[in-house]
């Protein structure tokens, strides 16, 4: 491309990206220069940076539908609400690890650095309109955050996990590389508009379209950690430091979403009910049931939270798979929702930590409500909020892509959903039980996390409750954003 | 009849919000907590009492009507009304929550102002379900409800109260998940959740043979009808009193008003076809869980087997109608049935209150509930063997007292329809006072049964005061239904009416 074809418009649509690029360069070499007390700075820089970039993603935002660099690059208001609620989800990241991460001396500008990165990678592909782009934001996701998991170097369980999630996050990339190609070739085109026109002319089961999505599909289903790609998820949920897990479970899944929605609806949007429909219907449908079921097993509350993960993407992935716009805004206002509930049960589990004690174990919730009323509280709202129950924020998640699905006639579907959910609603009761029924063994008081950490975690808990009283705004929101 | 201020509103709200400023004034305000839980659940009760004298008796439509929207993108609504069947199990709800409290005032040392707290969240989202006229406030509130129970019988249960509050959360979350999807269904097809619309919506009968059987499981399971009646005996033996009361008297009748508000208007035509599996399930209930009552060893497990005999009587009263008109042909006296259900409902909820009030009193002495280590407590505790007494006969339907009249009109009704129905049903007559009494006779009467009986001090002024205002109320519903029965009949009549027309 020749720089001078690179109109005003260009850089109008990607200030956004183009300003977190440069003041991430700024935070690396600031960060240079400063020691470990000094290293407030690089927080406050970076939450600029983030403060900043809302700022710019506001004022620039697009009411409709703009296409940019030559057709690679599109801004609509479904991309900048996307990137709006990165930037909250990776402040709140941020925020929540901070003094995790000091008091265990590892607070690294490289966390701060790596997290900007990853929400570049978040934005790029929010923000995609061709192959290439999406590839490029989901490489830069990816590597930001193999490094991320592996950041705490003195951790043995964190190499491993980072070394895992490197191996078969490639295998997977790898795969949508090859999908991709694979629908270049048939289609002719790079840009998603041009792919979907080209594969609407082809005659229904077209082979080449359908091999090549089945690629794509194994590496979307990857990338938000559905079943049968699964396997990284709790090994790295685990391993991580759990600021890196809040980090990775939160900002990371809108790109999924954009990803899904970039590539099978705007792109592939053709061969929707003769091509991905069933293939998405079965990883949801495993997902739901292996979330859920295997969640009941764990001791472990990150491995807990990463198996519930995966059963609400299966419920993401049901909203997808209806195809409908109904199905895409749910789908799109469960993944909102389900970053809000993320961030605050890994909040959770980082303000229970203290020095040298890593409160991740589900007995280490034991007997709260004795210790702090409060932050128990909050915890019972995150936790029947992820159950499904009203009157939380997650049942609206829940009911929105249940009328999707029954909207295209999969009563059956609605049924596993509802059954399944049940299920589920057995471990975030159990959590529930540790703390309000058991007595605690561990009476010291809470330590994790400043000041900051517990308004802004308490304001999470609270935001649970008032989006399930008052759902309309961001339903409706979510429904204008998606055309 | 309409107030200018939403008094539906405020009763859904106030003990809300009492129950929240209790969680915030915490332990160290106990002194003061209990004193704003007293206040709160009796303002409470004198606005329902309000809401009762300013009711209009002569029609069946909504009153004290209030609408806001609420969820654009869903055309939910948050709707409030009561008619004729709301109205009086909101001023249940009210009259009881007040009793709990000052059962509980000295008798819980864990945690009191949360455990009001509990209650007063609780009693406000109960109205809120009775009061809502909108499908989705209904089933958000009624999910919702889940939550403090689930706390109660977890935190200030007994020694297994884990298995039975998380057995009773996931009863009867599945129950409610597939109403649910009948709701959204519906919704779908109607585009409003308007229960009036639900009501009004043209279904074939395939549709409403679904939804009819979604809406039984989730009401099924809170009544609860035999078979899937489990999880009340553990949770009734689990719970503290309070939540036992609560459970029995308000809680149960949720399912009793789910048949009345959503089965039987929105799927007439389906529950004129299935009425033989309702009256088969009641009539088991009936007979069954009588003779499972009368084999019980501990107390508070009697009752609660006794209390889902007595509801069989509410679901039976509600599906007998169809069994009416069939065999009389006519239309008039259908209603009956649903009258007594309807009398059953509230006179249950006094009664069974009433007694599990009773095994508290005795518990809170004992600490045991077994029948076995009781005796001749009324040489000891003479008022309160009267109190226990008076509730027993209630229980077994001796006429004069409140169990008579709902028990009498649903098997007057069952005669209408069928002898053998009424022959069954009226098994429960002779079944209910075999097992009461019997209870009655071991734990009461008899000498003395042991030193720690011997030792028992009488009802303290509080526990007189609890029971005592009980009793009235049994008594005065037991000799003079009448005003219960004006200010449901414009109602009733109004439901059999829905109920005989097709919606096909």
């Amino acid at each position: 491309m020749n720089p001078a074809s690179i109109t005003r418009l260009d850089l109008v649509l990607a200030a956004p990206e183009l300003f977190v690029l440069a003041a991430t360069c700024v935070v690396l070499l600031v960060d240079l220069f400063l020691t470990e007390r000094t290293r407030w700075l690089t927080f406050v820089l970076s939450l600029l940076t983030l403060a900043g970039a809302s700022w710019l993603t506001t004022v620039t935002g697009f009411s409709e539908r703009t296409v940019g660099w030559h057709g690679t690059y599109v801004a609509d208001p479904l991309s900048s609400l996307l990137k709006i609620v990165a930037y909250g989800a990776v402040a709140v990241a941020f925020l929540y690890g901070h003094g995790y991460l000091q008091v265990r001396r590892i607070l690294k500008g490289e966390y701060y650095v790596l997290g900007l990165f990853a929400l570049l990678g978040i934005m790029v592909l929010v923000s995609a309109n061709s192959l290439v782009t999406l590839y490029l934001g989901v490489e830069l996701l990816a590597l930001s955050l193999y490094a991320l998991v592996a950041f705490n170097r003195e951790s043995g369980i964190a190499a491993e996990a980072a070394i895992k999630y490197f191996v078969l996050g490639s295998i997977a990339s790898g795969a949508l590389l090859y999908g991709m190609s694979i629908i270049y070739g048939v289609t002719g085109s790079l840009e998603l508009g041009v792919i979907s026109n080209a594969a609407l002319q082809m005659p229904a089961g077209q082979i080449g379209l359908l091999f090549g999505l089945a690629f794509i599909v194994v590496g979307v289903a990857f990338k938000f950690g559905a079943v049968p790609f699964h396997t990284w998820v709790p090994d790295v949920y685990h391993g991580a430091p759990t600021p890196v897990t809040l980090f990775l479970a939160a900002a990371p899944k809108l790109g999924s979403f954009a990803l899904a929605f970039r590539l099978l609806a705007e792109g592939l949007g053709a061969v929707h009910a003769t091509g991905w429909q069933d293939m998405i219907t079965m990883v949801a449908v495993l997902s739901i049931i292996v979330g859920n079921v295997v969640a009941i097993a764990q001791t472990n509350i990150k491995r807990m939270l990463a198996y519930s993960t995966i059963s609400h993407v299966g419920f993401i992935l049901l909203g997808i798979l209806a195809g409908t716009s109904q199905g895409y805004s749910a789908a799109l206002y469960y993944t909102i929702t389900y970053v809000i509930m993320s961030v605050g049960g890994f909040g959770m589990v980082i303000l229970l930590s203290r020095k040298g004690f890593e409160a991740d174990s589900l007995e280490d919730f034991k007997g709260l409500n004795a210790r702090n009323p409060w932050f128990a509280a909050v915890m019972l709202m995150l936790m029947f909020s992820m159950a499904g129950v009203p009157p939380f924020v997650g049942f609206w998640a829940k009911l929105a892509v249940i009328q999707a699905v029954l909207n295209v006639g999969s009563l059956w579907l609605a049924i596993v959903a509802v059954a399944l959910s049940v299920v589920g609603a057995y471990y975030y009761l159990r959590v529930v039980k540790l703390m309000y029924f058991d007595e605690p063994t561990d009476e010291a008081a809470l330590q994790g996390g400043g000041g900051a950490m517990r308004i802004v975690l308490s304001l999470n808990g609270l935001a649970v409750l008032a989006l399930g009283l008052y759902p309309g705004l961001l339903l409706e929101l979510c429904a204008r954003v998606i055309p | 009849m309409q107030l200018d201020w939403p008094i539906l509103s405020v009763l859904v709200w106030l003990p809300v919000a009492a129950g929240v400023l209790l969680l915030l004034v915490g332990e160290r305000g106990l002194a003061v907590g209990r004193w704003i839980a007293l206040a709160a659940s009796l303002a409470t009760f004198a606005i329902s009492v309000l809401l009762w004298r300013e009711f209009d008796s002569r029609t069946a439509s909504m009153q004290f009507f209030e609408q806001q929207p609420w969820i654009g993108a869903f055309n939910a609504w948050y709707t409030l009304g009561v008619d004729g069947i709301s109205m009086p199990l909101i001023v249940l709800t009210t009259f009881i929550t007040p009793l709990v409290v000052i059962a509980g005032w000295t008798a819980i040392e864990k945690r009191p102002t949360q455990y009001f707290a509990a209650f007063l969240i609780l009693e406000g989202l109960m109205i809120g379900v009775f009061a809502a006229l909108d499908a989705m406030l209904f089933y958000v509130l009624w999910e919702a409800m889940l939550i403090p129970m689930f706390v109660i019988i977890g935190v200030w249960g007994g020694p297994r109260r884990v298995y039975a509050t998380v057995k009773f959360f996931l009863y009867t979350f599945l129950g409610s998940v597939l109403m649910l999807v009948a709701l959204i269904y519906m919704y779908l097809k109607g585009g409003s959740y308007s229960i009036a619309d639900l009501q009004a919506l043209p279904l074939s009968m395939r549709e409403q043979v679904l939804i009819f059987t979604a809406f039984l499981v989730a009401f099924a399971v809170k009544v609860p009808m035999w078979p899937v009646h489990t999880w009340l005996p553990d949770a009734h033996v689990e719970a503290p009193t309070g939540g036992s009361v609560i459970l029995a008297a308000i809680m149960l009748k949720m399912g009793g008003y789910g048949f009345l508000r959503f089965s039987l208007p929105m799927t007439p035509d389906a529950a004129r076809e299935l009425d033989w599996l309702l009256i088969t399930l009641s009539l088991t209930a009936v007979v069954y869980i009588g003779f499972v009552a009368l084999v019980q060893q501990d107390m508070k497990k009697l009752i609660a087997y006794s209390s889902i005999a007595h509801m069989g009587f509410v679901t039976l009263g509600a599906f007998i109608a169809f069994e009416i008109v069939r065999a009389t042909g006519q239309v008039q006296g259908a209603a009956m049935g649903l009258d007594g259900a309807m009398v059953q409902m509230i006179s249950h909820g006094l009664v069974s209150g009433a007694l599990f009030l009773c095994i508290g009193v005795l518990y809170d002495r004992m600490h045991s509930r077994q029948i076995a280590d009781y005796g001749g407590v009324i040489n000891t505790m003479p008022i309160f063997g009267a109190f226990m007494v008076l509730f027993a006969m209630a229980n077994a339907g001796l006429p004069g007292t409140s169990g008579f009249v709902g028990e009498f009109l649903v098997i007057l009704a069952a005669f209408k329809a069928n002898f053998w129905y009424a022959f069954l049903a009226a098994v429960t007559l002779i079944l209910g006072a075999a097992y009461t009494l019997w209870l009655v006779k071991r734990v009461v009467f008899g000498p003395v049964g042991n030193d720690r009986v011997a030792q028992l001090q009488d009802l303290n002024g509080r526990e007189s005061l609890v029971l005592g205002v009980l009793a009235v109320a049994v008594l005065a519903l037991g000799l003079w239904p009448a005003p219960l029965l004006d200010v449901m009949r414009p109602t009733i009549e109004q439901l059999v009416q829905q109920m005989m027309m097709t919606k096909l």
